[in-house]
């Protein structure tokens, strides 16, 4: 363990505390509205302040953790899985197949993502798990790419000619020998990954079009935010602070992973 | 050369393809029509004007005639109507284009002005306390919300020093003032847009230059022109340099769609009448003409920005031939 990678994971690790936890962490209930303590700043009652329901802006930002975090994981998982599997049967099929496959992998990166997914969006309501299917069916092509370039190299060696030679079935030697042997790489991509998808979410939900109120997600919180701009810092500055934070700390994690596997 | 790039327009064409085909499969195959924007929502409009739309647009087709037609149309430069405002589709595009082209242009710019020195400077001085604290700032760079940092921007110099407008790309007052006074109030409005959007790219350049900066200084060339007595400015700068400026370029070309696809949110912050706001507002009123319309251009400039790339590594590194 590298500095990076134990600064990293401190943070990822304090976040997902806070988001499993939620319920016990809050001060407050999170949709409760109070109307008597409207855009009130931070104090022991209140300790991130109130926003302009009068809701408790720290145990909405706790809940909040819940959102981002839970679309982050799942939304990468999603790209996870279509990456690996796409990926791993060009490499390993090659031919037609590989050029199929990598074909539609470039084309599909011409599309600026963002774009992509706007367009998405605006066909289907917008709830939590469209927004994790979304973020994932547009950007697994990075995961294919390594994949694929991993099992270009690894089914030439000869554990992987034994496996055939005993008969093992394609199925069986990608799933048990390829993937798990061309994973490495993909491990960076996927923590680095969910930073990336903690942002689009994060932009989604600032632009109006991601995770809806009155559901907290830390996007929708600064979106409000933005409203009260110059009469309640709090609202802008603590939901920014949180999803940077993680953000980085995902960053400094994937970082910390790749320069451990370039040493080793 | 003349020759490679015809041969690189040639090979754009399937790209180009598979871009109209995903654009169509994602408008289409996805729940909803796109007639009922138009129609569910406004009592006024009865089945049978709903069915005249239907097949004004085509819809009571099979896809893969829509498809084709679709394509015809487009092969004519005719991207259909706005369904907000009857405008043609291609007209409201070109109108928009500029400003986004421009902001992105000015960034690129800037990111290579600020970014490659600071890659040299961190590769050359490689482990040093300004290597490192380059690091933190490259890192705080790639996870700085780009929402946020315009926000804190628009709050501080904007609102509360009113230094620089926060909106629009030209003053109310614009059309009194002199050639001189008008662009210097277009550049004003400019700074924090094109400040924002460059911010997260300088990370990636900087991070990437300092990197390939300290691959070639490792490199036995350079050991042999350290041995033959050069001064270490030549080395670093004749010899290091050069070759690791040659990559950047690939880079650029591959940042596109993530500086087109930024456009959205500072144009939507900034209040920018670009394409990335044209593009979130034809998503808020699900005018599917637009948003199809902007998914192939956006998709194209892409193509157009590594084409542009590759032909210009191509014709700055004198190893690569083009047969």
């Amino acid at each position: 363990m590298n500095k990076l990678m134990i600064f990293g994971f401190s943070i990822v690790l304090f976040f997902a505390i806070i988001a499993i936890f939620a319920p016990f962490i809050a001060t407050h209930d999170p949709g409760k509205i109070d109307i008597e303590n409207i855009l009130t700043g931070p104090s022991r009652e209140h300790l991130l302040g109130t926003d302009s329901l009068g809701r408790d802006l720290f145990s909405r930002m706790v809940f909040g953790a819940r959102i981002s975090l839970l679309v982050g994981f799942i939304a990468v998982g999603i790209a996870a899985l279509i990456g690996i599997t796409l990926g791993a049967i060009a490499g390993y099929y090659g031919k037609w197949v590989d050029i199929i496959i990598m074909r539609f992998v470039d084309i599909m990166l011409c599309f600026p993502t963002f774009f992509l997914i706007l367009a998405v969006i605006a066909l289907l309501e917008p709830s939590i798990i469209n927004i994790m299917i979304i973020i994932g069916v547009t950007s697994w092509m990075g995961v294919a790419r390594l994949i694929r370039a991993e099992i270009l190299s690894l089914k030439e060696r000869d554990f992987i000619y034994a496996e055939k030679a005993i008969g093992a079935s394609d199925f069986r030697i990608i799933s048990r020998h390829l993937i798990p042997n061309a994973m490495a790489p993909v491990l960076v991509s996927i923590t680095l990954g969910i930073a990336a998808a903690i942002l689009v979410e994060s932009s989604l939900s600032f632009l109006g079009i991601g995770v809806q109120p009155p559901t907290p997600s830390w996007g929708n919180i600064l979106s409000e935010g933005k409203s009260v701009m110059g009469a309640a810092w709090w609202m802008m500055l603590f939901p920014g602070l949180a999803i940077f934070i993680t953000v980085l700390g995902y960053n400094l994690l994937g970082e910390g992973i790749r320069e451990k596997l370039l040493r080793s | 050369m003349l020759k490679y790039v015809f041969r690189r327009l040639i090979g754009l064409i399937p790209f180009l393809l598979g871009i109209t085909i995903i654009t169509f499969a994602v408008i289409h195959l996805a729940p909803g029509k796109p007639t009922d924007m138009e129609t569910q929502f406004n009592p006024k409009v009865s089945m049978e004007a709903r069915e005249r739309m239907m097949t004004l647009y085509g819809l009571d087709k099979p896809l893969h005639i829509q498809y084709a037609d679709w394509l015809g149309r487009l092969l004519r430069l005719d991207f259909g109507i706005s369904f907000v405002d009857s405008r043609p589709v291609i007209t409201k595009i070109l109108e928009r284009i500029p400003v986004t082209l421009g902001i992105n242009l000015a960034s690129i710019i800037l990111i290579l002005l600020i970014g490659i020195p600071i890659g040299v400077s961190s590769a050359v001085r490689e482990g040093s306390f300004y290597d490192r604290s380059m690091t933190v700032f490259v890192f705080v760079g790639f996870a700085i919300p780009t929402f946020w940092l315009s926000l804190i921007l628009m709050d501080l110099v904007g609102v509360r020093w009113g230094i620089l407008p926060v909106s629009g790309i030209k003053s109310l007052e614009f059309e009194k003032f002199g050639f001189f006074e008008k662009i210097l109030d277009i550049a004003r409005h400019l700074v924090l847009p094109v400040f924002v959007s460059a911010f997260g790219g300088l990370a990636g350049i900087s991070r990437y230059m300092r990197s390939n900066m300290t691959n070639v200084l490792r490199q036995d060339y350079i050991r042999t022109a350290r041995a033959k007595g050069l001064r270490e400015k030549d080395v670093i700068y004749k010899h290091g340099f050069k070759n690791a400026l040659l990559p950047v370029v690939t880079i650029l070309g591959l940042s596109v769609p993530g500086l087109i696809g930024g456009s959205v949110i500072f144009e939507s912050i900034f209040s920018i009448p670009g394409m990335g706001r044209l593009f979130y507002e034809s998503v808020m009123t699900r005018d599917y003409p637009v948003i199809m319309g902007v998914l192939v251009i956006g998709a194209s400039l892409t193509l157009l920005g590594n084409l542009l790339a590759d032909i210009s590594y191509a014709a700055v590194d004198p190893r690569i031939k083009y047969e």
